[in-house]
This record gives C-alpha cells, structure tokens and sequence, in this order.
C-alpha cells in the first residue's frame, strides 16, 4: 500500500529541520540517510545494545524503535550536536582522557546516555551509573574504563 | 526500510482515536511508547494498515491515588511510575517490578499501559496485574467499561480488549500499610523478558498473593499455592505453583526447567515478601 507522505518539522542539534518521510521511516534512518548525520549507529534494531541512542527532548531514545514521525515539533540531539566547533563536550573529553573507548561503535550511545544521567542526576555512585548505563552494551567490554569516563565527566561537568 | 508500509494518524482526543479504532477496526494498531510494537515492526513480525498515535491526546500521561487503587494512564511512561511518590507509597510492588523491565531507556519510552495491553506472557507488570487482582479501563464505540485481569489476559499477546477499544488506564490495587511484597525474576539478562518471573504480596490479613509469569499462555494466580504460602508451608506454596504451570519449552528453557524455577521463585519471593512484612510490623 502507498500511504501519504509526511511533512516531518523538527530540530536537529539546534537546527530547524523540514523534510517529507514515509510513515515507516525509523528515525535512526532519518539521520544517518537523509542527514547524513553517521554518528548514530546502527546495530540490534530492536532496542537493547543503546549504539543508536539520542536524546528526544533531553530524554534518551533508542532511534532504531522510535518512528521518525513521533518526533514531530520536538528537539534531537545528537552525537554531532555535543562538540563546541573543535572544543570537544566534557563528556567526549573525558572518554578520550580515560579510555572509555575502544573500537568506538558504542560510543556514541554511551555519551549520549552520559548526558542525560548528568543532566537528571549530576553526582551519581558507581551502581546509579551502573544501573542507567544497563541499555548500552560494549562488545570491547571496556566497561570498567566506561564507568571511571562518566565520573571524570560528572566532576568536569561540575566545574563547568 | 523495516517496517511494512501503514498510514499514520494523530488523533487530538481520546474520541478521534476510538472513532479511527472502529473505522478500521482489526486493521489499525494504537503506538503510545512503541516499545514492544516497534522492534515487531522492524521484524515484520507484524503489520497494520493505520498507525494511531496516541501521545498527542492530553490528559492521559497521569499517575493519581483513587479509592482502593493506583490509576495509571495510557501514557505515563515506565520511569514516571517508577519515580512516582504516589506509586511508591501506595503499591510498592510496582516500582519494584519495573526495576526488572527493560532498562531505562526502554522504560523512558515505554509505558505500562502499553505493555499491559501488548499481553506478552513473559512480561512483568501483566503477572502483577494479575495477582494484585487489578483492572484495566477500556474506552471504545459503545462505551467504556472495566475488565479484571483474569478476565483480560486470554492468550498469548491476546486480550478481551475489542479491536475498537483503547486501553485509558490501568488500576493496581493499593497495598494495606503493613503489607510486604517481593518481584523475584529469572531472566538471561537484566531487563530481558522473564524465564520465570513471580510477583508475590503478603497482606496485613495474613492472605498472600501471588502472580507468576513465564509459565503459562497468559500470566496467573496459583491459587493453592496461595493458600500453602498463607500457612507458611513455602516449599509446598513452590510445589503447587509448579504444579499449577504449563509452560512450553523454547530456545531459552525447557518446559520442566521452567516448572523448576516456578517453585524456587515462588518459594523466594514468599519468603522474601513475609520478612518484609515482619519488618514492617516491627518497624
């Protein structure tokens, strides 16, 4: 069946953003093939690895799972949207500094996911950041390295 | 692209939903978190000719104390209820029970509503549901009604909710001060759908509650474990719950390693449940 197409308004990383989709579209889709915006990665489709994480109003989604449609007059941020021109965010300075990557698929959902724990909760323990970070898997396993970034990242983000 | 193509509709009021519900009644699908409906879009383990998007109908994100129950509507979201006051005061069981669902950014998104109404045996809010004996609010063409738990759950992702009906809310029963409760879950991993999954209350009245997931076609009481459990008997409360199972076997269990873990976390989740409550009258 053809169904009509939609007129999609959205902000992407601050930037208003109109463009016509199929109902079907996933929102992942929309930002890596019509934006060209690649950091987002793709990789179970069925919301339970976190690579393709962005925040949707502030709030973290699984863009795999979430219809591009559903983001109709909101605010999406992503990876691309968090460095300031050349001065990485603090969050992405404190991966570098710390080795909370290694192969770097994951990383990208791993700061977003970062981001919006600190913006809900700005000092979390160990087992809080254990617990929010349950969603986002490392096939590197780096998780050790992981959880001492997003520390170092709430104390700079602190300071900042 | 994944998903089969559909159309997409965002009605403003709970009206218009019910209205383009019974217009396309069995070939329409109602999205509020889209988190169990999107990834069976993405397999194309389902498809639909019109979406109904119900997160632009206002007054139904809500978490309100009622008389005797907690309402829960259409839309509130997983994390609010988990985050709520009003939830942890009144039915602590619930909070509890959502540690085990997804994680949180399947929780931020998804709702309970949603996941009550999609009706996946293994899940853990319809065993609760169940076993605290709660109700579901269905709005359709011919009116609005209340369906119990027993009555709602019928199979298998099937419900006794009509192709024209939407879910509006979702009552859990209160919990008595002095109560104890317990969530016990056997899942490969945190925030899988449940192996096994038991939901157990024990109230001021001496009577316990039990809700059992993952064993069955639909989620369930086993009543006379119940009864077993209320006399302190937890091995025989185990016993009879697994009696009181048909599991079937799959890729993750077999069906007699299924009926094992029924009786171990039922045993557990009653223990658990009484200490709570032993607590909780000393304290």
């Amino acid at each position: 069946m053809k169904a009509p197409r939609l007129e999609l308004h959205m902000r992407v990383n601050g930037r208003a953003v109109a463009l016509e989709i199929e109902p079907r579209e996933l929102l992942i889709d929309v930002l890596r093939n019509r934006l060209g915006l690649t950091g987002t990665k793709k990789s179970c489709d069925v919301e339970v690895c976190g690579a393709c994480t962005v925040l949707v109003d502030g709030k973290t989604v699984s863009s795999c799972t979430y219809l591009a449609f559903e983001c109709e007059g909101r605010d999406v941020q992503t990876i691309e949207g968090l460095a300031d021109g050349e001065t990485l965010h603090p969050i992405q300075q404190a991966f570098v500094d710390h080795q909370g990557l290694q192969c770097g698929f994951c990383t990208p959902g791993m700061i977003m996911a970062t981001k919006a724990l600190l913006d809900e909760n700005p000092d979390p323990s160990v087992p809080e950041i254990k617990a929010y970070m349950r969603g986002n898997i490392c096939r590197c396993t780096g998780y050790h390295a992981i959880v001492t970034s997003i520390q170092h990242a709430a104390r700079e983000t602190a300071r900042s | 692209m994944k998903p089969a193509a559909f159309g997409y509709l965002t009605p403003r009021t709970r009206e218009e939903a019910i209205e383009v519900l019974s217009r396309y009644a069995g070939d329409a699908k109602v999205l509020a978190g889209g988190q169990s409906l999107v990834p069976l879009l993405n397999f194309r383990l389902t498809s639909f000719r019109y979406l109904v998007d119900i997160n632009r109908i206002p007054d139904l994100d809500y978490i309100r104390s009622e008389q005797g129950y907690l309402a829960i509507g259409a839309l509130a979201r997983h994390r609010s209820v988990e985050q709520s006051a009003e939830a942890a005061r009144e039915c602590p069981l619930l909070p509890e029970a959502l540690q085990f669902v997804g994680h949180p950014v399947i929780r931020q998104r998804g709702t309970v509503c949603g996941s009550i109404a999609h009706a996946d045996p293994s899940a853990e809010l319809p065993a609760l549901l169940t076993a605290l004996g709660g109700s579901v609010v269905l709005e359709g063409s011919s009116g609005r009604r209340v369906a119990d738990a027993e009555e709602y759950f019928l199979g298998y992702l099937m419900t006794a909710q009509q192709p024209d009906e939407l879910l509006v809310e979702a009552r859990f029963p209160k919990l008595p001060n002095g109560s104890g409760f317990a969530f016990e879950e056997l899942a490969r991993r945190h925030g899988d759908f449940a192996i096994v999954g038991v939901a157990c209350a024990a109230l001021p009245d001496g009577s316990v509650r039990l809700g059992v997931c993952g064993a069955n076609s639909v989620p369930f009481r086993p009543l006379k474990a119940e009864t077993a459990a209320a006399q302190g008997d937890l091995q025989e409360a185990g016993r009879l719950a697994a009696a009181d199972s048909d599991p079937d076997s799959d890729l993750h269990a077999t069906a007699e390693y299924r009926r094992a873990m029924v009786s171990k976390l039922v045993e557990r989740a009653v223990r658990h449940a009484l200490e709570r409550k032993e607590g909780n009258a000393r304290g």
